[in-house]
């Protein structure tokens, strides 16, 4: 089973809730926090609504409260993938 | 307060009446316009437009629509989303709130505003609305369908929704004033401008109003259907044709005008580029429940107006007509401009004939227009109209028409009952 990635992330991010023009989603973000993207909770609701459905991963509302940076998104989604395979 | 000279709440009969009268401080003026109008992108592309009679209407092209017996509107043309709107509220934002985020850029800039330099709680935001995010609504109903739940946009929660236009522009220019939605059809582009003012004259330092509306998808023309009252007529020419003898229905646009209003002595204080002119008097009606026998309160609409503006009906140099292009409505109309002006007692014009009716973003475009006309010196003409009907008695204009101009009265209508006015004035 391959990895979900961060270019996988930025991806989806640019296509269903856009870049803020300050921010280079291309530079060092693994450790920066949605808020610090520009995401509010809506962008991270329709982002994981995305993942979830493009790679049949369940990511449940409890868990997705926990995630404060895009390291931990990236971390909870592979150790879902994991499970699942 | 005790400028206003009513306030909302019943009458007699139960009809309603709400009026605004000049600020006893300083009057509420318009500073920056932006216009998106199917006849063009931008204010002065579109009062270019106006001026030469161009049209906007002809056949829809943003869906297949030969299928349905109505196959012309207003398109606005050219409007290239990602050059307008910034990435990340783009996915979030349906056509109406994108074409709403652009006006209110040029407006912003016509006015030579900066909101940063003003005090967040000190700006608001009134606009209009009238369908909400139709085109949006529909792109989701069809995931919900086809899909299931779990494929509908978490935006649909706002993007379809009325006050969506004020609140992405209230956080896009971070106003946090006294903010709000009208919806009131095709009038309710003037209530937003008159509550505005209302803010204004209690203290608020600008006020960013109009409205916008897009709906031109297959839900947003089926929703508008069953009233009967669009113009099956195929002929870009000849379908939407107020005052005409051959008048056959309405004809259905998208856009807008968002507008920058100030009180005049802030305005001239900072150097505003602009003073377009002065939101002089307002004044809304409710008609009569349909079948009380009772008449239409339009003309009230129209006198309450110039009633609170302290203006005489002598004192108006032109009229912007609601003309619906339903036969009873353009009579109803007629008849009360000339009770109120005389037979062909002022120039009547409807640049509308050239984008069709833009629920509640058609109103704010007459004004914008109006303010152009004042600044211009010319009064913009109806197009296609070429066998008004006699007996209305109109003066209409159907070709520009230079003309020495202070004062303009805009007249909008709303289905359901709703009647508004508006008077501008050069300052």
């Amino acid at each position: 089973m391959s990895a979900f990635t961060i270019e996988d992330l930025k991806r989806i991010m640019r296509d269903c809730a856009g870049e803020e023009e300050s921010v280079d989603l291309d530079g060092e973000i693994l450790d920066l926090r949605f808020e610090e993207l520009g995401y509010d909770s809506l962008a991270l609701i329709e982002t994981t609504s995305r993942i979830s459905r493009e790679f049949g991963v369940q990511l449940p509302e409890e868990e997705l409260g926990e995630i404060g940076t895009v390291r931990e998104l990236l971390e909870l989604i592979n150790q879902r993938l994991s499970v699942r395979s | 307060m005790s400028e206003r000279r009513g306030h909302p709440g019943p009458e007699a009969g139960g009809v309603r009446t709400v009026t605004g009268g000049a600020s006893a401080s300083t009057p509420a003026v318009v500073t920056g316009i932006g216009i998106a109008a199917p006849n063009g992108l931008g204010t002065e592309e579109c009062w270019r437009s106006t001026l030469a009679g161009t049209s906007g209407i002809g056949p829809i092209s943003r869906f297949d629509a030969s299928g349905y017996p109505v196959r012309l509107a207003g398109e606005v043309p050219g409007f290239e989303v990602a050059a307008h709107v910034p990435s990340r509220l783009v996915p979030q934002t349906d056509r109406m709130t994108q074409l709403a985020l652009a006006a209110a850029d040029w407006a912003l800039a016509d006015a030579g505003v900066d909101p940063q330099r003003f005090d967040d709680f000190e700006m608001g935001v009134v606009t209009a609305n009238s369908s909400g995010g139709f085109e949006f609504g529909q792109k989701e109903l069809e995931q919900l369908w086809a899909n299931g739940p779990q494929y509908v946009s978490a935006y649909q929660s706002f993007a379809w929704f009325y006050a969506v236009n004020t609140g992405q522009l209230s956080i896009r220019h971070g106003m946090c004033g006294p903010s709000g939605v009208t919806v009131a059809e095709q009038a309710g582009g003037l209530d937003a401008l008159g509550q505005a003012r209302r803010q204004l004259s209690k203290g608020i330092r600008l006020v960013l109003t109009g409205g916008m509306d897009a709906s031109l998808c297959p839900w947003g023309l089926v929703a508008q259907l069953p009233s009967g009252l669009l113009s099956e007529q195929p002929d870009p020419q000849r379908a939407f044709l107020p005052f005409d003898t051959a008048a056959s229905g309405q004809v259905l646009g998208e856009g807008g005008a968002i507008l920058v209003m100030e009180p005049a002595a802030a305005a001239r204080e900072r150097g505003a580029p602009h003073l377009y002119g002065e939101i002089a008097g307002y004044c809304a009606t409710f008609d009569p429940r349909p079948g009380s026998g009772r008449p239409s309160r339009l003309l009230g609409a129209m006198r309450g107006a110039l009633d609170a503006a302290g203006l005489t009906a002598e004192e108006v140099d032109v009229v912007f007509a609601d003309a619906s292009g339903v036969p009873e409505s353009d009579r109803a109309e007629a008849e009360a401009v000339t009770a109120l002006f005389g037979p062909r007692g002022v120039p009547v014009t409807a640049p509308k004939t050239m984008f069709g009716r833009l629920s509640s973003g058609g109103a704010p475009v007459d004004v914008a227009l109006a303010l152009l006309a004042l600044r211009d010196g010319v009064i913009p003409p109806s197009v296609n109209i070429t066998a008004p009907v006699e007996e209305y008695r109109l003066d209409l204009v159907t070709e520009a028409r230079p003309a020495r101009l202070r004062t303009a009265l805009v007249v909008a209508r709303g289905a359901g009952g709703f009647n508004t006015a508006l008077v501008v004035r050069a300052i």
